[in-house]
């Protein structure tokens, strides 16, 4: 009988040898003359487990992880097919804690299914969401979208299907899809796993959203650093149009859709909705003033729907559950699941998909385990390099979007990254200004000078010239950047920057008291 | 990762011609450029323009906007080293400091010939197990300073 071992071909796993573990699997399984048939899916998101390798059984899949090519062997020798006992075992996959306590509802299938297999795809639940909104049509769609209470998760938090709800309003002989995978912020991977682990999601996610608004294209802007992700999504297009999931009549109804991946090349801004437009339209990435808002002038000029990968994927399952089973999930006006990227020195870090509302302690230490190093946490960035230091007093802060701006941060598109003690936050303080300005796209005075201006008066407060007077006039630059500036990179680097000098003032005292204190 | 072929401006035309009927053609057609050739010759230039009926002040501000597109070919691998928050949070500013210490190499400083390029890139969505980098655009993570030295050791160098 033929055994099926899986190991990722997620970029996360290939980064830590899971090529290798594959090669090695299947040159000594013909050496003992095996019969494995060795599957790639995406990851699970247990990334301290990476290479995760799992084997099919009687009793669901085992985990074996973190494998090394060098422990292949002895998988075998432990008849690891057979669900041996191995030092590296870690019993079925789905009772891992890790794994059982979360709410996966939008990475439900990543890292079970074999990411380009359409049929895999439907085996696992797929398609139904997309067939629903062909049978209930476009205001139906909407009102779904509506009901569920999603809001955007690239960070904005803006409503989903009031942004859907206007496109559709708009009438035009052009509309446009258009999928923000511009992933940039440090500490986040949830777009990225999708489109690596489970790409016809969000296929089917923008299909359902051409279909409510009237729109025929779709653009995907994939950021270069990404080129695995881009591989793979770009594949999963083309075996989604043989399958008839694209094309002229999507499932064989009466809506045409396509979708063409883009690939950036380089700039954080253009994570950015209309620096997305720009480039897309094949001009530097500069933001543009808004109104007009993209639903009504857009790509090219054209009514466009422009939402985050994860904003788009979440949209098979609130059709297939409906709206009102989604926004059960959550607290407050904060509806649904959420994917949080745990990262940097922390234990397990990984994805973990929960209900909106979980506390940042309740991720970093019930999930994360504490930090890596095996020093005492010091700090946690939520939202990426746009959001805020926490400190320890602060970690009962719920991860919900009211919750996070009334603790002068953001949720952002859910990135949370530990520091140890070894972390200055005067330095992370200045790198925050610095990032903005090579980030900058120059367009804005505030952003394009403040940004610049900032991390010299950072450099000057640490150094200890003027220290009082610096630090009003950091506070003061900060607020002309909030308020003064046209896109939230500006607007919202005064988030990390303040938050360190808020939280740890400490940090900020001149040099030499400094090493004094230490 | 192919190695970069050398500038061929009949090559760079058929490039240009292939793509300037997309919608928003600039950056296909400019990264089409840099992976055939690893960078965006000057010479390239005035061919967009023409192609997409744009100013060559329009093209060379769309080129220098991306920190992708290079103005030189770069010969030897390319290590892009991740420097972002989560990666600062498990040393990486540490491996930079090695990097010039023990091995000459100097972040985002070019030198022709040098057989490792390393360069700052900000987040490669590998931030569970940062360091991250892409040497050539592989992924690789848990990176601390006995890996940084079997990629200095392995670093293929110029072609002779």
């Amino acid at each position: 009988m033929s055994a099926t071992v899986y190991v990722p071909m997620d970029s996360a796993a290939l980064s830590v040898d899971a090529e290798a573990v594959a090669a090695a699997i299947a040159q000594e399984a013909r050496r003992r003359g095996l019969d494995v048939r060795i599957a790639r899916n995406g990851s699970r998101g247990l990334f301290w487990l990476e290479p995760l390798v799992e084997v099919e059984s009687a009793q669901g899949r085992l985990a074996y992880g973190p494998i090394e090519p060098a422990d292949v062997a002895s998988l075998f020798e432990a008849g690891f097919l057979d669900g041996g006992a191995h030092a590296k075992a870690l019993g079925p996959t789905e009772e891992i804690p890790y794994l059982k306590d979360q709410q996966r509802l939008l990475f439900a299938r990543c890292g079970i299914v074999e990411p380009l297999s359409i049929d895999d795809y439907r085996r696992h639940g797929g398609l139904k969401g997309l067939a629903r909104a062909i049978e209930i049509g476009p205001p139906a769609i909407i009102e779904e979208m509506l009901a569920s209470g999603l809001r955007g998760r690239g960070g904005a938090g803006f409503p989903t299907g009031v942004k859907w709800r206007t496109v559709a309003g708009v009438q035009a002989d052009q509309k446009y899809i258009v999928c923000n995978a511009d992933e940039g912020d440090s500490g986040t991977f949830a777009d990225r796993m999708l489109m690596e682990g489970d790409p016809f999601t969000l296929i089917e996610g923008m299909a359902i959203a051409a279909i409510a608004v009237g729109a025929t294209k779709g653009f995907v802007y994939i950021r270069s650093e990404y080129p695995h992700a881009f591989a793979t999504f770009e594949a999963a297009i083309e075996r989604a149009r043989r399958a008839g999931l694209l094309g002229p009549h999507i499932l064989s109804s009466i809506h045409a859709f396509d979708i063409e991946a883009r690939l950036g090349a380089g700039a954080y801004i253009c994570g950015e909705e209309t620096s997305l437009l720009e480039s897309l339209e094949g001009r530097r990435g500069q933001v543009r003033a808004k109104p007009p808002l993209p639903a009504i002038q857009g790509l090219f000029g054209k009514p466009t729907v422009i939402n985050n990968v994860l904003s788009f994927a979440s949209a098979p399952w609130i059709l297939e559950h409906g709206g009102k089973s989604y926004a059960e999930y959550g607290m407050g006006r904060s509806r649904g699941t959420q994917p949080f990227q745990l990262a940097g020195n922390i234990r397990h870090g990984g994805l973990v998909e929960l209900a909106l509302g979980a506390t940042i302690r309740r991720l970093v230490e019930d999930f994360g385990g504490g930090v890596k190093s095996g020093r005492k946490l010091r700090a946690v960035q939520v939202g990426g390099p746009l959001g805020s230091y926490f400190p320890d007093s602060l970690l009962d802060t719920p991860l919900d979007y009211e919750a996070m701006l009334a603790a002068k941060g953001m949720l952002g598109h859910g990135g949370i990254v530990a520091f140890d003690d070894s972390i200055d936050l005067a330095r992370q303080a200045r790198f925050a200004f610095e990032f903005c300005a090579k980030e900058s796209c120059g367009k804005c005075t505030p952003c394009r000078i403040g940004s610049v201006r900032g991390a010299e008066t950072v450099d000057k407060i640490v150094a200890g010239v003027r220290r009082e007077e610096n630090l009003e006039l950091l506070r003061d630059l900060c607020a002309v950047l909030t308020d003064g500036s046209l896109c939230a990179l500006g607007g919202l680097t005064p988030l990390p920057v303040l938050s360190a000098l808020d939280n740890f003032s400490e940090d900020f005292s001149a040099a030499p008291a400094r090493v004094a204190a230490e | 990762m192919a190695r970069a072929k050398p500038w061929d401006a009949e090559l760079a035309a058929s490039l240009i011609d292939e793509r300037r009927d997309r919608q928003g053609a600039a950056l296909p057609i400019l990264r089409a450029l840099q992976e055939s050739f690893g960078y965006v010759d000057k010479a390239a230039i005035p061919m967009i323009a023409e192609a997409l009926n744009i100013s060559k002040a329009e093209v060379h501000g769309i080129v220098s906007f991306y920190h992708d597109f290079r103005a030189s070919p770069v010969d030897g691998d390319v290590l892009k080293l991740c420097r972002a928050e989560a990666c600062q949070s498990m040393g990486c500013e540490d491996l930079v400091a090695h990097l010039a210490a023990e091995h000459g190499l100097e972040v985002d400083k070019s030198s022709p010939g040098a057989p490792l390029h390393v360069e700052t890139v900000y987040c490669l969505g590998n931030c569970a197990l940062s360091p991250a980098a892409l040497l050539n655009g592989d992924p690789v993570g848990r990176l601390n300073r006995t890996r940084i030295d079997a990629i200095v050791r392995d670093a293929r160098g110029a072609p002779p």
